[in-house]
């Protein structure tokens, strides 16, 4: 039942195999795109292991020119200076994540009902809205959540960061909670409305159960990119007690310009929501770029 | 790509008039319940989308210093911060790095992830991993793949100046220099950018029939004419919808450049929205007034390429 209508993307799985196209005959002949797909993909995330072999080399290596391509006599220096310093940082992203996610999915799931099954007056406008809102410098949003947190107080806080943070995914995840919702049929509504069941009773026992797939698409969006982000915690929160971990390497190479092995080291660690990600949640990834074709 | 409209007008349709009426009755047609589930999204909309951007005009009408951010007593100037900031010398050069910074890390990211969408259109053992694993760039944080391109590209011991030296080419201090420091947050920035290009066109690659191809291969079309003639015309209005978000996105990018150059040396990769950053939080001088109206000028310029945006998709849905 959960997979009816899902976002444009997801309707294929990953190896879209037997396909009316892929002719045995053809078989044969796919290990050469085999291999350049691996020489590609290797060329891309040539980087990402960039960040690997940095963060094992020795201090007295980095600067070696040209540089060691594998990283020959590792060392865990970089490891061992991240968990030291940089384990509260990482503590206070996950908590802004996950603040972001629960304010998220509680905003945006109820005004996509209502938006895409309640038929709300003005939802074509607030669509166009939202599309809109996303299209909004963060940098504008950050000059005027400054202003407005000096005098509240709030800068510096956990809490204004997760509200400044949660700007970035509330417009997208209305937008996909709605797209999907407009493909329940019509009759499952109709059909708990027939047994009494109140709006607000079809929305958490009949709507919510069935958007689950795009409840989990959101709340990885929404998670990803306020651990990820950087322009709120630089402006907003940069000399709080508490920063994300974004803010904690930036202020990390500017103090230590030779210590590159703890500083790809960090990095290494920050990615690590990014590689659960893509390892149990490859699919909805792909849903939520194509459903609601965001970025950055 | 579907908005939530596009579901709703079927079943109003086929309603007559007097089951309208019915529906005000009924607790679930209630106008008043429905708003009452978007009743959070609209104060949340009003209290952190409209409120700062309201903020953010009145900054820039007000000649802002530290003090008068605190007491809120700034004087009104009207226009005149947009004026000066348009009579700036720096404004010219921080639009033309803008329009380079966005046109060309665009036209790559199409380019590049077109031709891998095709690529990866037929399926191949491992095509569903290695797809994935194009992902990568997108999810991380941007600090991370930006501090990691900066020690690629350092200048003494960066493995793409070893792996040019290799070549023969000499040192070229990428981001030192202010005639490379551009291309510099450029190419990280494709790089960025593949793996949205990519999915959105592979997505839109998939919604082409099969038979198409097959009609066309029948007419005996090679695979080079097939594209050309068949997939690039078919894929056109994934293509203009791709292209105008990546406008919209880019323009706004601050994190990338601000990380790897600060927008220097001599404000060489200087963009319109790290100039607003760095004049509000990037010196020890905070000028929020200035920031502000090229912040503003910047929203103008991307509801432009928005609208654009908002109409295709419209066109699209019916």
């Amino acid at each position: 039942m959960a997979t009816f209508a899902e976002p444009a993307g997801t309707r294929r799985p990953p190896k879209g195999r037997g396909k009316g196209r892929d002719k045995p005959v053809k078989k044969r002949s796919t290990w050469w795109k085999t291999a350049l797909g691996v020489f590609f993909t290797a060329l891309m995330l040539f980087p990402v292991y960039w960040i690997f072999n940095v963060s094992l080399t020795q201090r007295s290596d980095l600067r070696k020119n040209p540089p060691n391509i594998f990283p020959v006599d590792p060392t865990f220096e970089g490891y061992e200076a991240v968990f030291d310093q940089q384990l509260p940082a990482l503590g206070t992203s996950l908590l802004v994540g996950l603040g972001c996610v629960v304010l998220t999915v509680v905003i945006a799931a109820p005004a996509a009902y209502a938006i895409s099954l309640l038929r709300m007056k003005g939802g074509k406008t607030l669509n166009f809205i939202l599309l809109v809102a996303q299209m909004i410098p963060a940098v504008v949003m950050a000059m005027g959540f400054y202003a407005i947190y000096v005098r509240l107080g709030l800068l510096n806080s956990i809490w204004g960061l997760i509200l400044a943070d949660s700007t970035i995914a509330v417009p997208f995840g209305v937008l996909l909670f709605a797209a999907f919702m407009s493909g329940i049929p019509r009759e499952l509504i109709q059909a708990a409305k027939m047994d009494g069941a109140s709006a607000w009773r079809t929305f958490i026992s009949v709507v919510m159960p069935i958007s689950r797939n795009s409840a989990l698409t959101v709340s990885l969006f929404a998670f990803l990119w306020a651990w990820s982000d950087f322009v709120f915690a630089s402006t907003l929160n940069r000399n709080g007690d508490m920063i994300p971990i974004t803010l904690s390497i930036y202020n990390y190479i500017g103090n230590n310009t030779t210590q590159w092995n703890a500083i790809m080291a960090t990095a290494m660690v920050a990615s690590i929501p990014a590689a659960i990600l893509l390892v149990f949640a490859q699919k909805y990834v792909a849903a939520g770029v194509t459903a609601g074709a965001v970025k950055d | 790509m579907t908005v939530a409209s596009a579901a709703a007008p079927a079943p109003n349709g086929t309603q007559p008039k007097p089951s309208r009426v019915k529906q005000v009755r009924h607790p679930n047609g209630s106008p008043w319940i429905a708003f009452g589930f978007a009743a959070p999204l609209v104060a949340y909309l009003l209290a952190f989308y409209v409120y700062p951007l309201i903020r953010s005009i009145d900054l820039s009408i007000h000649d802002y210093n530290v003090r008068a951010f605190v007491q809120g007593n700034a004087e009104f100037v009207g226009l005149e911060k947009y004026i000066d900031v348009l009579t700036s010398p720096l404004f010219p050069k921080a639009l033309w790095n803008t329009v380079l910074f966005v046109g060309i890390s665009i036209i790559f990211q199409y380019a590049i992830g077109l031709a891998l969408a095709v690529f990866f259109r037929n399926t191949f053992r491992l095509s569903g991993i290695l797809r994935a694993l194009f992902l990568v760039p997108w999810l991380l944080p941007l600090i991370v793949s930006a501090s990691t391109w900066s020690w690629m590209m350092n200048s003494d011991s960066g493995i793409i100046n070893s792996f040019l030296g290799a070549f023969g080419i000499g040192q070229i201090n990428w981001i030192t220099s202010p005639d490379t420091a551009l291309t510099a947050v450029i190419i990280a920035n494709i790089w960025l950018g593949i793996p949205f290009n990519l999915v959105i066109l592979y997505s839109g690659l998939q919604n082409i029939p099969g038979e198409v191809y097959e009609a066309a291969s029948l007419d005996g079309a090679n695979g080079w004419t097939t594209f050309w003639r068949v997939t690039f015309p078919l894929l056109r209005p994934v293509s203009a919808i791709t292209i105008l978000l990546g406008l919209v996105y880019t323009l706004k990018v601050v994190d990338i450049v601000w990380i790897m150059t600060k927008g220097g040396p001599a404000n060489s990769s200087l963009t319109l929205a790290v100039w607003s950053y760095r004049e509000a939080f990037g010196t020890g001088q905070p000028a929020f007034s200035p920031a502000a109206a090229i912040g503003n000028l910047l929203i103008i310029i991307a509801l432009v390429f928005g609208l654009f945006y908002v109409r295709l998709q419209r066109r699209e849905e019916h």
